[in-house]
């Protein structure tokens, strides 16, 4: 039976991978995961100077869901080097890197900085909702998306994959501006944008007013988004969103994606990621698939 | 020392008063290795509700492998909690957090509202000379009767219906509350004031934060408090509240 799938020429040897943010480097995971398991970690955004975040409350729990705005914390490019990259090769896990930036500037000294790195893979977010510069701001017009995803692949050293944001009108017109710019792969969907208020206090929840909505209620949403995606480019897609079991990670390979993301779920159950691909391979011998890429894109 | 994702059977669950329950739960792989102060993360039988709800542990029980939370019904999941009756199961995962630091100091303790739970275990083990200073509402003296078997207990309430009318810091002033460490546990604002307190008496306070958390186990950085210095895991000014807390030493943290 093969679960291996390929990413942009980068071998994954199944298609879980963690959800940017929901799983810092996988330090915190690993007493409940065994990391050279999963297809890949994708770490959390990391820039190029270390970033204090949004101010707390930072998280609320909504119906079937979560908002966050956590605003990107992260210790910056040096420690990530030499702290978690190393910890992430020792554990035998496979790496994303999800790269945050405030400028153009920003992400391309980042990805330069990981040029001679043992990392697989870049994810380039351009749809965090929770930062007032960068972020969402590169991902919501498409000219600027393929400006700075242009920018981005002429410095990698490594296949890059834009992460896009579901809180744009046609997904499809983002799809085709990244893979135009050059994105090997694409990434999606990030989270979207929500607000909570608190009626005794008469007050937001968040600190920050909004925040980005995750967890199992977002799932169609973001199924029909990799769905569109899939249909309107040429190139390998991670879907995610929601993703809390392995019939909705099935979900998302046949609507397209050659891989997914396990994000909230792992706050719900930290083996959730383990949980999927076991389930993946139960529903593999049920069916009697031999191989997963079978499935990818198999609902037309 | 590993944190346990268990399915823990409820052994019993009772009001105490107005809102707070009292609950034992069976998890030994939690228990055998719980420390004072520790916290555990209690899922709620209910699909919509995906976050888990951070409760500090009361009660440690090693033998029987049973662990004793003291909650307040602060929304529906905790409601739903409430309404869970013994032989029912919840997921629960711990235990998470660093606990309190025992010294062997003459120490007070101090816990407010419900943060007077926590204290308990401490003051069960901790087999120093103590004071435990309680903070409450009203008369609703919950889990008083039983500090009183591990030390002097001296009671605050906010409407004067018993001990000194006031918060903790009140009742500590006003009825001379004496000792060289302190171990609390409270809301915010008790906190600010025992920070306050210590640094002027010159006295090491072990304070125990609260804030909304999402994972639980120091991964998504939802839960972080101020720090004085730069953080050696952040590498900025924030520590996590679940992982590098929930105690922590009054004079890092910024209240």
């Amino acid at each position: 039976m093969n679960l291996s799938v390929n990413i942009a020429g980068v071998t994954m040897k199944n298609p879980v991978t963690t959800g940017s943010g929901t799983f810092g480097s996988g330090q915190e995971y690993n007493e409940f995961v065994d990391l050279s398991k999963l297809g890949a970690v994708t770490t959390k955004g990391v820039a190029n100077v270390p970033w204090p975040g949004n101010p707390t409350t930072r998280v609320a729990e909504v119906y079937g869901g979560m908002l966050n705005a956590i605003g990107l914390q992260n210790p910056g490019i040096d420690v990530f080097i030499e702290r978690d990259i190393p910890f992430l090769k020792e554990a035998g896990a496979s790496i994303i890197v999800n790269v945050c930036g405030k400028s153009e500037k920003d992400y391309v000294e980042v990805v330069e900085r990981l040029s001679d790195q043992p990392v697989d893979l870049l994810e380039i977010n351009v749809s965090c909702p929770n930062v007032k510069e960068g972020g969402i701001a590169f991902g919501q017009d498409p000219k600027a998306l393929y400006e700075i995803t242009k920018a981005v692949k002429a410095k990698a050293a490594q296949p890059i994959m834009m992460k896009l944001s579901p809180n744009v009108t046609d997904i499809t017109e983002m799809a085709k501006a990244a893979v135009e710019g050059g994105s090997d792969a694409l990434s999606l969907i990030n989270t979207l944008t929500g607000m909570k208020i608190d009626i005794e206090k008469r007050d937001f929840v968040l600190a920050n007013k909004t925040g980005g909505m995750s967890g199992p209620a977002i799932k169609p949403v973001a199924v029909r988004m990799v769905y569109q995606a899939a249909n309107a480019v040429d190139v390998p897609i991670i879907g995610m969103g929601g993703i809390a079991t392995a019939q909705d990670a099935l979900e998302f390979l046949m609507a397209g994606a050659t891989a997914v993301s396990v994000g909230t779920a792992n706050f719900m159950n930290p083996t959730a990621t383990m949980d999927v691909i076991h389930g993946i391979e139960d529903y593999m011998r049920r069916h009697k698939i031999e191989d997963i890429n079978e499935l990818i894109g198999c609902v037309k | 020392m590993s944190k346990k994702q268990v399915m823990a059977e409820i052994l019993s669950q009772t009001s105490l008063a107005d809102g707070i329950y009292d609950m034992t739960v069976k998890a030994e792989e939690i228990a055998v290795q719980a420390k004072a102060g520790q916290f555990i993360s209690v899922y709620i039988n209910d699909k919509s509700k995906i976050l888990p709800r951070p409760i500090s542990i009361c009660g440690i029980n090693k033998e029987e492998g049973t662990l004793r939370i003291v909650y307040r019904v602060a929304g529906e999941g905790t409601a739903q909690l409430s309404s869970c009756e013994a032989g029912e199961k919840i997921k629960i995962l711990g235990p998470l957090g660093n606990g309190f630091t025992q010294k062997k100091e003459k120490a007070v303790l101090i816990g407010g509202g419900i943060g007077i739970p926590p204290m308990l275990e401490l003051a069960k083990q901790l087999s120093c000379e103590k004071t435990i200073v309680l903070g409450y509402r009203d008369s609703r003296l919950f889990l008083k009767d039983e500090f009183e078997s591990y030390g002097t207990v001296v009671v605050s309430t906010e409407d004067g219906s018993a001990g000194t009318k006031g918060n903790v810091i009140d009742a500590i002033k006003e009825q001379g509350v004496e000792g060289s460490i302190i171990y609390a546990c409270g809301p915010t604002p008790m906190l600010r004031g025992i920070k306050a307190y210590a640094e002027e008496h010159e006295m090491e306070a072990q304070i125990s934060m609260e804030e909304r958390m999402a994972c639980g186990i120091g991964a998504c950085l939802a839960c972080v408090c101020q720090s004085k210095d730069i953080d050696s895991h952040s590498h900025v000014h924030n520590k996590r509240v679940c992982k590098d807390g929930p105690v922590f030493d009054a004079r890092e943290v910024e209240l």
